[in-house]
Formats: C-alpha cells, sequence, structure tokens
C-alpha cells in the first residue's frame, strides 16, 4: 500500500515566525489539474497592522546593519532559494507554469537578489553626494532608509514578481511588510521558509496572503507605512494613492507586464532610489 | 579661562540712547499699475476681464492690478507651454543653458529694483530681499545653466530627458527665489513651464516677464498665471501637465495628491515644517542665540523650515532665554524698506489673523508669552518678536505651523530626550543643533528624521544642496543633482 503523504498547512511568515491569519479565515487554492492543494492564510486588516508593528520592530536594528552585512544576507537569501529552486519550480508548474517558464523566472529571481546583494553599499555614493555650497560650510547628503514599505506584489509571476520589488526596498535599510500574489499565493509561502534560514533577521520581510481588494485600502492608509511599492491596477492605484495623500505617504508604482519582469531594465539603482529618503547636514568649517 | 557668569545677561539698553534715523531705500522698483498675464510670450489680458488688487502689507495702500487667471487662461498656457516643448526639449542642453546663463546676469543687474519691489509686495525686510532672496534667485539659474549640458553625467545608467509640460504653484514667503528653485531645474533638463505665484505676491513673478523677454526665452516655455487658490488648483489639475510641483502648506499638498490620485502625473511637494532647533549645554551660546533668532525671525517666520520649536537642554534654559530676550529687544520691527529693519511685515490680514489665534491658543494652553517692548506701525500687518516658554510637546503651538514670527521653548535633559523629542512631529522639513561636539552632531543628524540638519547654524540655503522634507513635510527635492532628478523622466 502506497504510503499517505504528509500535507503541509500553510503559514505566513510574520516577525520571524510561522502564523496563521489573526481571523482564523483561510481560503482554498487548487493546483491546475483543479484538484484540492491547502487552505491558505486570508489575512485580515488586523494581520496587516500586526506585520507593520513587527516590520516597526524589526527597522531600526536593520537600518544600522553595515551596507556589507546587509549585501551577505541578501546573498544568503539567494543560497537558500537556489538550494531549493527546484522545490519552487515544482510549486509553480503545480499551480499551472510552463517547467522552462518557471526555471528561467526562478534563476533571474535569484540572479536579481545577487544584483541587489551588490547594490546595498554602493548606491550610497551614487546617490548622496558632497554639495559645493558657496559658504564656508561642509555640505553633504546622505540617504537614509523610509522605515516601513508596504510591498503589493503582482499576481504573476508569484515569485518573481516578489523578490523583484522586496529585495530593493530592504538592500538600502527598509523592512517590508507584502501582500504575495493572489492567485498563486503557495509559492510566497515556500518563501517564506526560505526567508526565515537567510540570516535576515526576523521583521524584516514579513509576507502576507490574502484578498487584494480587502488589503489594498489599509496599505494606502496605515500612517506607519512611510511608501508604498505596488503592482496595481488603475483603480487599486486611485486608492493607493487617495489614502497615501493622508499621510503624504510616498507611492511608487511597477509597470511589469509578464515579460518584463525578466529583463535586465526591470532592476537597477532606481528602485533603491525611489525608497531612500536623502539627507542634507550643513556643518561649519573653521574655528 | 574666563570665569562663566551664572544668573541672567544684564540687559543692554544702548536701543533707546540711540535711535536709529530712517534709511529707507529709495532704489525705482519700477511698478506697473496693471499686469498682464503672460501666456506664449505674450502680455495678454485674463479672459474673465478680472483683476485683483496687490497691496502692500506694510501700509495696506494698492501697489498694482494682478489679472485673475480663469480656466480659459490657463488652458491656454498650458497649450503655448505644450507647442514650445516640441522645440525647446530637443533644443541642444549647451543652447538651453545659454538662455539660463542670461537670466541669472539679468537678474543680477535689476537685482536692486527686484528687491524693492519684493519688499513692497511681499513686507520681508530689505536686507533680506537685497541680500539673500534676489541673489539666491539669479544663483539658482546660474547653477541649473551649468547641468543644461551636463545631462548625461547627472544619473549614472539613465539617459535624461524632460518630462513635457510642468504644471507649479509657489507660496508667498518668497515669491522670487520659489520661482526660481521651480524654473531653473525644469527648464535645464527641457521642460516647459506652467507656474502660478501666489494671490499676494505676484508682483515679483510678473516683472520676472520681462526679464525672459529680455533674454529672448523662446515663447511659451515658460507661462505665468496668477490668481487667488481656484486658479492654483486648474494649474495642478490640468491633464496637459506632466508633472505637478507645488510648495506650500501642508493642507494644500494633502488636496493636490487626493485631486491627482486618478492619475499618473508625477509629484513633488515642498509642504510645512515644525523644525526642532535644539541647543545642547556645550553649546556656544551667545553663537546659538543669533542662530535661534535667524532661525524663527528670518522673513518674520514665514519660512516652511523656521527653526519654530526651540529645545533647550535644562541646566542652561534660563541663560539662553534670558540672551535670547536680550538679542530680541535690539530686534527692529517696523518699514520694510528700512535697511536697518529685522522684521518686517506680515505677509497679509488672514495671516496676521492666523498667527494672532495660534498665539492666542498657546497661551490658554498655559505657556507664557513674553514680547519686548515697543511700538508697532499703526499702519500695516504687523507682529512683534514672540517668545513662548513652558511649552509642552502636546500644546498646538509645539504642533502647528505658525508660519509667523512665534518662537515655542521647551526644554530636555538627554541627548535621547532631545532626539525623541524633535523628531515627535507628523513634519520632517529640517532640524537644528548646537553643539561643540562632533561626533554628537554626526548622531543627531543620522537620528533626526528632517531632510535637512543645520549644525551650529541655521537658515542656509545654496543651489547645490538638496532641499526637502521628510514624511509630511513633503516629498522630492529642490536643488543639487538630487534635485535635478525630480524634473527627469524615467528611463
Amino acid at each position: 500500500m502506497p504510503r499517505l503523504p504528509i500535507t503541509k498547512t500553510p503559514k505566513v511568515y510574520v516577525g520571524g515566525a510561522f502564523i496563521r491569519s489573526e481571523s482564523a479565515r483561510t481560503f482554498p487554492v487548487r493546483d491546475a489539474a483543479g484538484h484540492f492543494h491547502s487552505n491558505i492564510p486570508q489575512c485580515s486588516r488586523k494581520d496587516l497592522r500586526n506585520a507593520v508593528e513587527a516590520a516597526a520592530k524589526a527597522g531600526p536594528g536593520w537600518a544600522r546593519r553595515t551596507p556589507y552585512n546587509r549585501a551577505q544576507i541578501l546573498y544568503r537569501l539567494a543560497e537558500m532559494i537556489e538550494a531549493r529552486r527546484t522545490e519552487l519550480g515544482d510549486a509553480l508548474v503545480t499551480f499551472g507554469a510552463r517547467a522552462a517558464d518557471a526555471a528561467e523566472g526562478l534563476g533571474v529571481a535569484i540572479d536579481r537578489l545577487i544584483h541587489y546583494a551588490g547594490w546595498a553599499d554602493k548606491y550610497e555614493q551614487l546617490l548622496g553626494s558632497v554639495n559645493p555650497v558657496a559658504s564656508p560650510h561642509f555640505n553633504f547628503t546622505v540617504t537614509e532608509p523610509m522605515g516601513v514599505v508596504g510591498v503589493i506584489a503582482p499576481d504573476s509571476p508569484p515569485v518573481l514578481g516578489l523578490l523583484s520589488m522586496i529585495a530593493p526596498v530592504i538592500a538600502s535599510g527598509n523592512t517590508v511588510v507584502a501582500l504575495a500574489s493572489e492567485t498563486m499565493p503557495y509559492p510566497a509561502i515556500l518563501l517564506g521558509e526560505m526567508l526565515a534560514v537567510s540570516d535576515l533577521p526576523g521583521g524584516v520581510v514579513n509576507l502576507l496572503t490574502g484578498f487584494r481588494r480587502e488589503l489594498v485600502p489599509t496599505f494606502a492608509t496605515h500612517a506607519h507605512l512611510r511608501a508604498i511599492y505596488a503592482a496595481a491596477n488603475p483603480e487599486e492605484r486611485r486608492v493607493l494613492r487617495t489614502g497615501a495623500a493622508a499621510g503624504v505617504k510616498r507611492v511608487h508604482f511597477v509597470d511589469g507586464g509578464r515579460g518584463a519582469w525578466l529583463e535586465d531594465s526591470a532592476q537597477g539603482l532606481e528602485p533603491i532610489r525611489d525608497f531612500v529618503e536623502l539627507k542634507t547636514t550643513w556643518h561649519p568649517i573653521g574655528s | 579661562m574666563a570665569p562663566t557668569r551664572r544668573g541672567p545677561a544684564p540687559r543692554l539698553i544702548f536701543g533707546d540712547l540711540w535711535p536709529f534715523d530712517p534709511a529707507p531705500e529709495t532704489a525705482d522698483p519700477k511698478l506697473a499699475d496693471r499686469y498682464q498675464l503672460f501666456i506664449g510670450g505674450r502680455y495678454v489680458r485674463p479672459r474673465s476681464g478680472q483683476y485683483f488688487d496687490s497691496i502692500n502689507p506694510a501700509t495696506e495702500r494698492r501697489l498694482a492690478s494682478i489679472p485673475r487667471a480663469g480656466a480659459a487662461d490657463v488652458n491656454a498656457a498650458y497649450a503655448a507651454a505644450t507647442a514650445a516643448f516640441r522645440r525647446w526639449s530637443v533644443l541642444p542642453g549647451r543652447e538651453r543653458g545659454k538662455y539660463l546663463f542670461r537670466i541669472a546676469r539679468l537678474l543680477q543687474d535689476r537685482a536692486r529694483e527686484f528687491a524693492v519691489a519684493e519688499t513692497l509686495d511681499g513686507g520681508k525686510p530689505i536686507k533680506e530681499s537685497r541680500d539673500f532672496d534676489v541673489p539666491m534667485a539669479a544663483a539658482h539659474f546660474f547653477y541649473h545653466a551649468g547641468w543644461a549640458d551636463k545631462l548625461e553625467y547627472a544619473a549614472p545608467g539613465r539617459t535624461l530627458r524632460p518630462l513635457g509640460v510642468v504644471g507649479q504653484v509657489i507660496p508667498w514667503n518668497f515669491p522670487l527665489l520659489m520661482l526660481a528653485w521651480k524654473l531653473a531645474p525644469a527648464l535645464a533638463l527641457g521642460n516647459c513651464v506652467v507656474l502660478k505665484p501666489a494671490e499676494t505676491t505676484s508682483i515679483t513673478a510678473l516683472k520676472f516677464a520681462g526679464i525672459l523677454e529680455d533674454a529672448g526665452l523662446p515663447p511659451g516655455v515658460v507661462n505665468l498665471v496668477t490668481g487667488a487658490g481656484e486658479t492654483g488648483a486648474w494649474v495642478m489639475g490640468h491633464p496637459a501637465a506632466a508633472k505637478v510641483a507645488f510648495t506650500g502648506s501642508t493642507e494644500v499638498g494633502k488636496a493636490i495628491m487626493r485631486q491627482l490620485a486618478g492619475t499618473d502625473r508625477r509629484m513633488t511637494m515642498e509642504l510645512g515644517g515644525k523644525a526642532a532647533n535644539i541647543v545642547f549645554d556645550d553649546a556656544p551660546l551667545d553663537q546659538a542665540v543669533e542662530g535661534i533668532v535667524n532661525g524663527i525671525f528670518f522673513n518674520q517666520g514665514h519660512v516652511c523650515c523656521a527653526g519654530s520649536r526651540l529645545l533647550v537642554q535644562e541646566g542652561v534654559a534660563a541663560r539662553v532665554i534670558a540672551k535670547l530676550k536680550n538679542r530680541m529687544r535690539m530686534l527692529r520691527v517696523g518699514d520694510p524698506l528700512d535697511k536697518n529693519t529685522d522684521l518686517g511685515a506680515i505677509n497679509s490680514a488672514a495671516q496676521l489673523a492666523t498667527i494672532r489665534r495660534l498665539v492666542a491658543a498657546g497661551e490658554r494652553e498655559g505657556a507664557e508669552l513674553w514680547q519686548p517692548e515697543g511700538r508697532l506701525p499703526a499702519q500695516g500687518y504687523f507682529f512683534p518678536p514672540t517668545l513662548l516658554t513652558g511649552v509642552t510637546q502636546s500644546h498646538r503651538v509645539a504642533r502647528e505651523e505658525i508660519f509667523g514670527p512665534v518662537l515655542s521653548v521647551l526644554t530636555f535633559r538627554t541627548v535621547d530626550e532631545a532626539i525623541e523629542k524633535a523628531n515627535n512631529t507628523a513634519y520632517g522639513l529640517s532640524a537644528g543643533v548646537w553643539t561643540d561636539k562632533g561626533s554628537r552632531i554626526l548622531r543627531l543628524s543620522t537620528e533626526l528624521k528632517a531632510g535637512v540638519v543645520w549644525a551650529n547654524t541655521f537658515n542656509r540655503f545654496d543651489p547645490s544642496s538638496p532641499f526637502g522634507g521628510y514624511k509630511e513635510s513633503g516629498f522630492g527635492r529642490e536643488g543639487g543633482r538630487q534635485g535635478l532628478l525630480d524634473y527627469a523622466a524615467r528611463a
């Protein structure tokens, strides 16, 4: 008689722990063939607020890490995913991706992490400056992370999209609360397990699963989210920008179609620049 | 080393013994009686035929008639800008830069005339418009002129391209300077502009049209529309704008963000502030007092980055306040055109009412009010330099932007407490730190959530130095390479 496999209970990765939704709600997902796969946490607005709290707690420590250390941790995350890319690829295929597409996307996602690992100790020299003011002052501009950033990932590609958005945001010392793909949430559950073993301190990346229509308005208005990075449709964009006005929140959108995520142009310095503040200090010279 | 004196500083009274003679600046501001909109390189009457008076806040007398632009005028301005963009945007950067250099030079040529006009229209002391506003405006054009042919060096990995037509709305506190901050980077990148100056201070912007003409700037590259908030809303909301840039109150900034929420319009917001000016017990106190005075009384406190919250370490609080009161007794409030005037007129009757209302709220909530003796002019809108002591963090005068010559004083004991109190605000535009200790300056400048930190100085500005806020003080920067990029299209 064949052995009955143990199925996994999907839990989301928040504050360094694997949790169910506080609401005790789940929603079933089915594989490409239509068979029941698992029950995914249907995270609530309260879960989002809890995740923001966890991200805020992790923020100062993460921002104080040296850029070199953040770089190594991002690299470590890439190592952890590389080691389990077959499992992640199988999950993508289970939910309908073609095997070749899944493999290609995961390769790009892992390389993208390496790309941003390398940026962590370099963007400062390109975004900051010493400014030649016409007075006896040493005047310099440096970047600072904004704080807690809300990431709303595209439904597809579920892993490449999510990682492409998280990596530039945490590279500079921000912490993240991310909403994973609604239609293909299970790969983000797996990704959480890889984040957990990657040396990334708990709370730096918090992954939620659930319904966009339920959570996007709270992303828009939550006062402790200093910025939003979203793959969003026009109506969601309007909701996000309207909510952002109340706290003068920074909002940036990605315009990636399916193929665009694979391109080198989907990465670089600009997504880092979008989620840092610039601070200019004036210091007198002399006496 | 001389022994440190304890107790209150002696009160100086020489100001009473040697009164100043009047020293008015007499250069001709060359005002027109009636101004017109500047659209497509021509001076045009508003379609509505409506004008309003711009008055001198120091005398409440009429200076000139200003056109009230309606929706049709704003449409015409955007049409002119859109038409001009086709050629302006592909002009070689070297040529665009030469126009900006010309503008800087022409403004320097007529600096005194513009300074007097600025002071008449806005109420600021002539020494500030003469020594700060106008030269700094010229410096912004000169600085950005040099960028126009060097855009490929400004952002690694990116080709900088103009956005298109930019809508800009500026405030009344630094009318000509804010115009320069907005126009210079936009034009250097090859954008065209529709700009609206503030209702109460349109004159120098409209005079500036003459400089654009003399510089030979192609018609439609810069269009100036005047009016009140309604005109501003049309400029910000116009569908032909690729980007809007706004400097003004946080309240209006939020309204613009909501108004444009359904669009993909690029935005820069430079909004309000409630800056902490932090004085530690090891600071050179006399120098700090000068910085405190400059921080809050510069331009009558009509400064978004004004040091309106003084955080002074408890051990030196009594001495700092005594010195500050002595220094405030020396401040001369009066005729803005007088070269010895330190505080000119409050910009408008409405702003004066706001200041009075907030100061009254401060007293009601338990703050102690102190103002130096002395008479204010009988005519015009004036408010004396004001100190509010015993202020706590929950008081309105510690939280809301007063935008007037009113300093709220709070105390602290430890460095951590200073940081916490300084950051306990929705704003984050600027901060000041006064201490003799270099490492403390760098710690504070790291932990203060503000876009500009002044160490042992305050209210310094430079075209090469990025300016702009954290949190509800807005986003985007003005000045420097960083500010330039806010006028460039995404790759």
